[in-house]
C-alpha cells in the first residue's frame, strides 16, 4: 500500500528520503485530503466530509476530491444523465389518515426532507400540520403524522435524522390529534 | 560568407517550410536567414503566454499574420486554478492592434477574454478571419456582437467550450447581410436561443459553410430547415437531440439528413430521444468522427448505431456504452484510431455500468489503428494494460483514469506498476500519458527508462517518494509537461532536477509535499523559470520555510517575472521581506 500525502507542517522526511530499494510498507499513515475549496465554478454534487482516518478506503459513499475525477465543469453543467434504468426502486408505504376511505401510497425516495413530505401529505389529504418541536411535536395540529417502524412501534414523524426515517419507516398513520390527547402530543 | 541566393529567392523557399520546429531549425543556421526568415514567418505558437511578451513576439516577427496562444495550465480544467490566476489575452491585442494590422487568425486556449478585447479585435483587423476560443472565459454576447458586426471576412468563429456570459442571443443578428465568407461556426457552448431565422438566412447565404456546432437552445424540428439549406456540410453539432415521437418529425429529419452526402463528424446529442438516432442511418456510412459524449443512451442503441458506421475513426462516448459495446465497436469499426469514454456517474460510489477494463481489450485486440484512448473506469489489471500494450503499439495517447484513487489491480490486488510499464515499454510512439489506480515508484523508474518520446505527463495519487519524481524529470529526454497532484514528491527530486526544468514548457506540483523553502531556492538558483506559489490559504507573513505550497506552477520564460498575478501568488520579486520562522 502506497504511504498517504502528509499535510503542511507534518514533516514526515521518509517522503523525501531518495531510496534506492523498493518502497516499503511503512504501516498506516493518516490519510487527509484536501479540502474542497475550489474556484467558483465547481459544482460537485453533494460534497461529503472529506477528511477520515483510516487507511483502507472502502467507505460507503465516494469521497468527494477537488478536480477528481478529471471532468470538465463545462461538461458536468451540460450533462444529462439517464436516469430510472439503473436506479433502485422507490421505497412505497402506505399512508392512512383517520376519518379517511381509503390509503394512499407514497414513494418516500421521492422527498429530500421531512417539510418535502409533509407538505406532500398536507395537499394529498387536504389538511394541515403545524410546526414541529423536538420538545412539544406538532403542537397545534389538528392531525399529528406518525409512522410505524421496523420493531413494530408507532413513532412521531421528525424525531430521527430523515435519513435514517426513510429506510426504517414500514407505513404512515395520520393521526387526529384528539385521538393523541393525553399523551402530550398536540394539544 | 557569399550568399549564393538573393534574398527573394530564399524567402520564396522559406514560404514552403510550415512547421515551426523547421523554421526555427532555419533561423539558427546563420545571421542572414536568421533576419530573411524571421521577417517571413506569418504564423506563431505561443504554448505559454507568459514565457514570452507581446514586445518580444512583435520584435523578433514583425510579419505575423496567425497566431495561437494557450493560458493556463491543463489543470484549471478541473478546477484547480484558482479565479484571478491570468492569461489575460487584452495586452496582446493591444500590441498586436498596434504592430499586425493584418492579423487574420487569432486561436486562444484556456485565456480570460473580456468584451473590450473582443471589440478591440473587431476594430483593429481589417482583414480579420479566423477566431477560435478554446475554454476561454470572461467575455459577453455583447463581444461576440462586435465580432459578426464588424469582421466582414470572418470565416472562423469557434467558442468550443468556452464559458460566455450569455446575455441574449441576438448577437448573431448582427452578422451583415452581406456576410457570406463563413466556414466555421461553433456555438455549442451557448445557452440562450438564437434567432432561427437569423441562423437559417446565416446559413443560407454561407455557400462554403463546412462546420456547424449548434446550441442546445436549436430544437430537433429545427434541425431539417438548417441542413436543407447547407447540404455541403461536413461537420454538425445537432441541438437538444429530442422530441416528442411523431413520423413526421421524424421523416423530415431523415430526409434532411440524407441530402448531407459530405458529412463525416456528428456531435452534440444533448437529451437524445433514442428512437431518432436511426434518422441518421442515412449519413452514417460516411462518418469518420462521432462525438456522443453528451449523450444518454443505453448499449443496444449504441450498438445498432456503430454498427451503421463501419468507418469511423473516432469515437467519443458515455460509458453506458458498456463492455458489450465495446466488443461490437471492435467488430465493426476496424479504422477506429481514437476512443474516449467518459464516466456517467463519476461522483457515485458503485458501478452504475457494466463497463470494466474488458472493453478497453477488446477495442485495443480489434482495432488495429488505435492510437488515442481516454477511458474512466473502476477496475483494473496489469494483465488487460500488458495486453493492450501489446495489441497497440502504435498508441500515442493513452490516459487512464481509474476513478477511485489508489485502486490496485482487482484481481492480484498488486499495484498498477507492471500494466503501465507495459504500455511505455511497447508503445515506443507514445507522447502523452495520464496514470491512476495504486503506483508505486517503480511505475515511475519504467516511464524514465522507456517513455522516451513522452511530452506529457499527468500523474495523481500515485508514488511512494522523491524518487518517483527523480526518474521522471531525468530520464524522459522528451518531456514537456508535467502535472502531478497528490503525490509524495517533495523538495530533493525537483531541486536536483532544477535544470531539466528549463527544457520543458511548465510543471505543475499540487498538494505533494514541495516546501517554501525548496521554492524559495529553486527560484535564486533558475533566474529563466517563473515559480509561482500559489496559496489560498494563508498569508505570505506566516509561511514558514517547512510548511508544504498547496499548488505550485514552474514554467520557463524570457520575458521574465509577470504584472498580472493575484495577491495570492507568491514569487520571488513579489515578496523579497519575507521573514522565514
Amino acid at each position: 500500500m502506497s504511504s498517504m500525502v502528509t499535510r503542511e507542517g507534518d514533516l514526515e522526511l521518509e517522503d523525501t528520503e531518495l531510496r534506492l530499494g523498493l518502497p516499503g510498507t511503512d504501516g498506516c499513515k493518516k490519510e487527509a485530503f484536501p479540502s474542497a475549496k475550489g474556484s467558483k465554478r465547481a459544482s460537485q454534487p453533494g460534497n461529503l466530509d472529506a477528511s477520515h482516518g483510516g487507511c483502507q478506503n472502502a467507505p460507503a459513499a465516494m469521497k468527494q476530491v477537488v478536480g477528481w475525477p478529471p471532468i470538465r465543469s463545462y461538461w458536468k453543467n451540460s450533462f444529462q444523465p439517464l436516469k430510472a434504468e439503473n436506479e433502485a426502486p422507490g421505497i412505497y408505504v402506505k399512508v392512512s389518515m383517520d376519518g379517511a376511505p381509503y390509503l394512499r401510497k407514497i414513494d418516500l425516495k421521492l422527498y429530500k426532507g421531512y417539510s418535502d413530505l409533509l407538505k406532500a401529505l398536507e395537499n394529498m389529504f387536504k389538511f394541515t400540520i403545524g410546526e414541529y418541536s423536538e420538545r412539544e411535536g406538532y403542537k397545534g395540529s389538528e392531525y399529528i403524522p406518525t409512522y410505524e417502524d421496523k420493531d413494530g412501534d408507532w413513532m412521531l414523524v421528525g424525531d430521527v435524522p430523515w435519513d435514517l426515517f426513510v429506510p426504517s419507516s414500514k407505513r404512515l398513520r395520520i393521526m387526529k390529534a384528539s385521538d393523541a390527547k393525553g399523551l402530550g402530543y398536540g394539544i | 560568407m557569399m550568399q549564393p541566393f538573393p534574398d527573394e529567392v530564399l524567402e520564396h523557399v522559406f514560404s514552403f517550410i510550415e512547421s515551426d520546429k523547421d523554421r526555427n531549425a532555419v533561423s539558427l543556421v546563420c545571421k542572414s536567414w536568421y533576419e530573411i526568415e524571421r521577417m517571413c514567418r506569418r504564423r506563431a505558437f505561443i504554448g505559454n503566454c507568459y514565457a514570452v511578451s507581446p514586445e518580444i513576439l512583435i520584435r523578433r516577427f514583425p510579419e505575423l499574420r496567425s497566431l495561437e496562444i494557450k493560458g493556463k495550465p491543463h489543470f484549471a480544467d478541473f478546477n484547480l486554478v484558482p479565479e484571478g490566476w491570468g492569461g489575460y489575452v487584452y495586452p496582446w491585442i493591444e500590441a498586436m492592434a498596434l504592430a499586425y494590422p493584418c492579423l487574420e487568425e487569432l486561436r486562444l486556449k484556456r485565456m480570460v477574454v473580456t468584451d473590450e478585447t473582443l471589440e478591440l479585435i473587431a476594430k483593429s483587423f481589417k482583414n480579420f478571419k479566423v477566431l477560435v476560443l478554446n475554454s476561454c472565459e470572461g467575455f459577453s454576447t455583447d463581444g461576440l456582437a462586435a465580432i459578426a458586426a464588424s469582421c466582414r471576412n470572418l470565416r472562423e468563429l469557434d467558442l468550443r467550450e468556452s464559458e460566455v456570459e450569455d446575455l441574449s442571443g441576438h448577437w448573431l443578428s448582427h452578422f451583415p447581410e452581406n456576410c457570406t465568407s463563413l466556414v466555421s461556426l461553433n456555438i455549442a457552448c451557448l445557452g440562450s436561443e438564437v434567432s432561427f431565422s437569423a441562423l437559417e438566412r446565416l446559413v443560407s447565404r454561407c455557400p462554403n459553410l463546412q462546420s456547424l456546432h449548434l446550441n442546445h437552445a436549436v430544437p430537433l424540428d429545427e434541425l431539417p430547415n438548417l441542413l436543407r439549406r447547407a447540404p455541403q456540410l461536413v461537420e454538425l453539432g445537432t441541438g437538444a437531440y429530442s422530441a416528442d415521437l411523431r413520423s413526421d418529425v421524424f421523416s423530415n429529419l431523415a430526409g434532411a439528413f440524407s441530402k448531407c452526402k459530405k458529412l463525416k463528424s456528428l456531435s452534440g446529442f444533448w437529451d437524445v430521444v433514442s428512437a431518432y438516432l436511426t434518422a441518421l442511418y442515412p449519413v452514417c456510412s460516411g462518418l469518420t468522427s462521432l462525438n456522443l459524449s453528451y449523450a444518454a443512451v443505453q448499449s443496444p442503441d449504441l450498438i445498432k448505431l456503430i454498427n451503421h458506421c463501419p468507418n469511423l475513426q473516432r469515437l467519443w462516448v458515455l460509458d453506458y456504452i458498456e463492455d458489450s459495446g465495446l466488443e461490437a465497436l471492435a467488430t465493426s469499426c476496424k479504422d477506429l484510431e481514437e476512443l474516449r469514454v467518459f464516466p456517467s456517474d463519476p461522483f457515485g460510489a458503485e458501478p452504475n455500468v457494466t463497463l470494466t477494463e474488458r472493453g478497453l481489450v477488446f477495442v485495443s485486440g480489434g482495432c488495429p489503428k488505435l492510437n488515442s484512448v481516454l477511458y474512466f473506469c473502476r477496475q483494473m489489471t496489469n494483465a488487460a494494460l500488458v495486453a493492450i500494450a501489446k495489441n497497440c503499439p502504435h498508441m500515442i495517447r493513452f490516459r487512464l483514469c481509474i476513478i477511485e484513487p489508489h485502486t490496485p489491480d482487482y484481481l492480484t490486488f498488486q499495484p498498477l506498476d507492471t500494466g503501465f510499464g507495459a504500455i511505455v515499454e511497447h508503445c515506443k510512439e507514445l507522447r502523452r500519458l495520464s496514470l491512476s489506480g495504486l503506483l508505486t515508484d517503480r511505475v515511475f523508474e519504467y516511464i524514465g527508462t522507456h517513455a522516451k518520446k513522452l511530452e506529457m505527463l499527468s500523474v495523481a495519487f500515485a508514488g511512494d517518494s522523491d524518487l518517483g519524481l527523480h526518474h521522471l524529470l531525468s530520464g524522459c529526454e522528451s518531456l514537456r509537461k508535467l502535472e502531478i497532484r497528490d503525490s509524495p514528491f517533495g523538495d530533493k527530486a525537483l531541486l536536483a532536477n532544477s535544470g531539466k526544468l528549463e527544457t520543458m514548457r511548465s510543471l505543475w506540483i499540487s498538494s505533494c509535499s514541495v516546501s517554501y523553502g525548496a521554492c524559495k531556492l529553486l527560484s535564486q538558483k533558475m533566474p529563466r523559470l517563473n515559480v509561482e506559489v500559489i496559496d489560498e490559504r494563508e498569508s505570505s507573513d506566516s509561511r514558514s520555510e517547512g510548511t508544504f505550497v498547496e499548488k505550485l506552477y514552474i514554467y520557463r520564460t524570457v520575458a521574465g517575472p509577470r504584472l498580472d498575478m493575484p495577491g495570492y501568488i507568491w514569487t520571488k520579486d513579489r515578496d523579497s521581506a519575507i521573514r522565514f520562522s
